[in-house]
């Protein structure tokens, strides 16, 4: 590739470019565009690309009539058990799948591999029955728990490419001042390890946080709901409240989104090593 | 501590190794078998049951009845044409728009940063609300899609894209691409960025051309980049809910309805576990052997 373009083909590729930003962020301008738009202007037709007027009263609406707060609520209490419940668990065995060689070490690591496609389908429903019998229908619990098979093996898969990155011969050192094999865990790869740490949090919070199926299933209560499937509930028969809907997703992601975007180098890395390297 | 220490001096430093490895991987696995397999396997156990949830005290074995039904059903020959429409269409736009985007940040190297910034946003948007605003956008009364469609001089006259069955299969497929094809863009570029410069260099001097550098270069070397992706996006597309559940709840008359979507009409919508769970698993096992191609691709690939 040389480093004399052309003209013609430098305006082809910023032209590339802005099209391709267009077409990336659109349908996001479109969902905050419409949020704060005056609910009389949402039904206007043609439709204001760039609204004459703005108004907050979609958003008053889904926390006054539609009570987004008891969702979010949920969800943030669902989306932090599930990331905890995975870090803690999923650390010591991305350790030991990096630094020990234990028997069936191969075939244990393709089997968490396996188990981040497990189709969800087929575990929601004898989760159902048993969750029912259990009394976990319609508590925070009862998701967290089943939110942890879509988190786990993806953490421990980006955990291992973190470990990976860190040299044995710190541990060793440790180990010959005299601290034991734990004790060099705690000093050493953990302090080492905490951004990576924190990115496969992160990426464990947003996956449970936009969990869809068995949030849908096993919640029945209106009141224990997640924000995703809040959402989805909020069309009547006959209407759907497109402004309340898309305030109530701009608050479900805002948020969400300004992590990642501060964070954005991190969870790139963690995302494309704990999917292509094996 | 130290007492531990010299207890374990005396095994066999392998045997150490395996007790220390599996005691530390140990919660994982429990807690992947306990909500994983487990399930899974209690799933298959239905799947030769009559189970109807509305008629619990008739539940029994019946052997393959439910895979024979399924198998019979026009429905399932129906679910399971839109899957593979649905994988085949979703995979050729998300490996284009992906390519787009790869080679582009490869490219300009100076917007990088913008280009991951904003391939980001969708990854980290539920899927069910990018259905509410995908269905938002092409509704045919209030949908912005229309107008700039129309503005364009593309269509004529407004089209109600989600009661038509072809329609609504695209814009379930644009939804998708939406998702998806930011994760698509990275994996291609880390793929991209291991190609040596030096290959380009000795095709210019052959004087190859910028396309014929492509197919020479470009697409051979991303060979196994490109296996993964298919085989992800396959796995994808059977296990694609949300979106579909928001856009179009499988319709115009089951047009939009993949294998999985009918398993959970079958499940949550007649009750019917003993049915949904042999199409469930049926599923799994599909899922199960793209699984073992990928982990044979990776290991090829190491």
């Amino acid at each position: 590739m040389t480093d004399k373009k052309s003209l013609p083909r430098k305006i082809l590729g910023v032209i590339g470019l802005v099209v391709f930003l267009i077409m990336v962020i659109f349908p996001f301008y479109w969902l905050i565009i419409t949020s704060i738009k005056n609910p009389a202007d949402v039904s206007l037709m043609p439709t204001e690309l760039w609204p004459s007027r703005f108004s907050l009263e979609f958003y008053e609406n889904v926390f006054v009539n539609h009570h987004l707060q008891t969702y979010l609520l949920n969800s943030v209490i669902v989306a932090l058990g599930a990331m905890f419940t995975t870090i803690v668990v999923g650390f010591p065995a991305a350790y030991a799948f990096v630094r020990i060689n234990f028997k069936f070490k191969k075939f244990m690591q393709n089997f968490i591999l396996v188990a981040n496609m497990f189709p969800i389908i087929a575990i929601v429903t004898p989760m159902f029955i048993i969750f029912r019998n259990l009394h976990l229908i319609n508590t925070r619990l009862g998701l967290i728990i089943p939110s942890v098979i879509t988190t786990l093996p993806m953490a421990i898969w980006t955990l291992i490419a973190f470990i990976k990155t860190l040299p044995y011969d710190l541990e060793e050192a440790a180990q010959i001042d005299g601290c034991n094999r734990v004790q060099s865990v705690f000093r050493i790869i953990l302090p080492l390890t905490a951004p990576g740490i924190f990115t496969t949090a992160i990426i464990a919070f947003i996956t449970a946080w936009n969990e869809f199926m068995f949030a849908l299933v096993l919640v029945t209560k209106d009141a224990r709901r997640t924000v995703p499937v809040a959402i989805s509930m909020f069309p009547g028969q006959f209407t759907v409240p497109w402004g309340d809907m898309a305030a109530a997703s701009v608050v479900a992601t805002v948020p969400i989104v300004i992590v990642v975007l501060i964070c954005q180098k991190k969870i790139v890395s963690g995302l494309t090593s704990g999917a292509v390297k094996g | 501590m130290c007492k531990m220490k010299t207890g374990m001096k005396k095994m066999s430093r392998e045997k150490r190794d395996n007790i220390i490895g599996y005691s530390l991987i140990a919660p994982s696995l429990i807690l992947l078998i306990a909500i994983g397999i487990v399930p899974i396997l209690i799933t298959v156990s239905y799947s030769f049951q009559y189970r109807v949830l509305t008629d619990p005290l008739n539940t029994h074995f019946v052997g393959f009845e439910n895979y024979i039904t399924l198998f019979k059903s026009e429905t399932f020959l129906e679910v399971l044409r839109n899957t593979a429409v649905f994988t085949v269409l979703s995979m050729v736009f998300q490996l284009i728009v992906g390519f787009a985007g790869a080679l582009l940040m490869n490219g300009a190297k100076r917007f990088v940063g913008i280009i991951r910034t904003a391939v980001l946003i969708p990854w980290a948007i539920p899927g069910i609300i990018i259905a509410y605003m995908f269905s938002f956008m092409f509704n045919d009364q209030l949908g912005v899609m229309n107008q700039l469609f129309q503005t364009a001089n593309i269509i004529s006259s407004p089209v109600a894209w989600l009661t038509d069955r072809t329609w609504a299969m695209v814009v379930v497929v644009l939804a998708d691409t939406w998702k998806q094809f930011p994760y698509i863009a990275l994996m291609l570029l880390a793929g991209l960025q291991t190609i040596p410069k030096e290959l380009y260099e000795s095709a210019a001097v052959d004087g190859a051309g910028r396309i014929s550098k492509f197919f020479r270069i470009t697409l051979p070397n991303l060979k196994g980049v490109i296996l993964i992706i298919l085989l992800f996006r396959t796995m994808g597309a059977i296990r694609i809910f949300d979106i579909i559940f928001g856009i179009t709840g499988g319709g115009p008359a089951n047009s939009t309805a993949t294998l999985l979507y009918q398993a959970y009409k079958y499940l949550f919508g007649d009750m019917n576990f003993g049915l949904g769970s042999a199409l469930s698993t049926i599923i799994t096992i599909l899922i199960l052997a793209c699984s073992i191609i990928y982990i044979k691709v990776l290991k090829t690939d190491d």
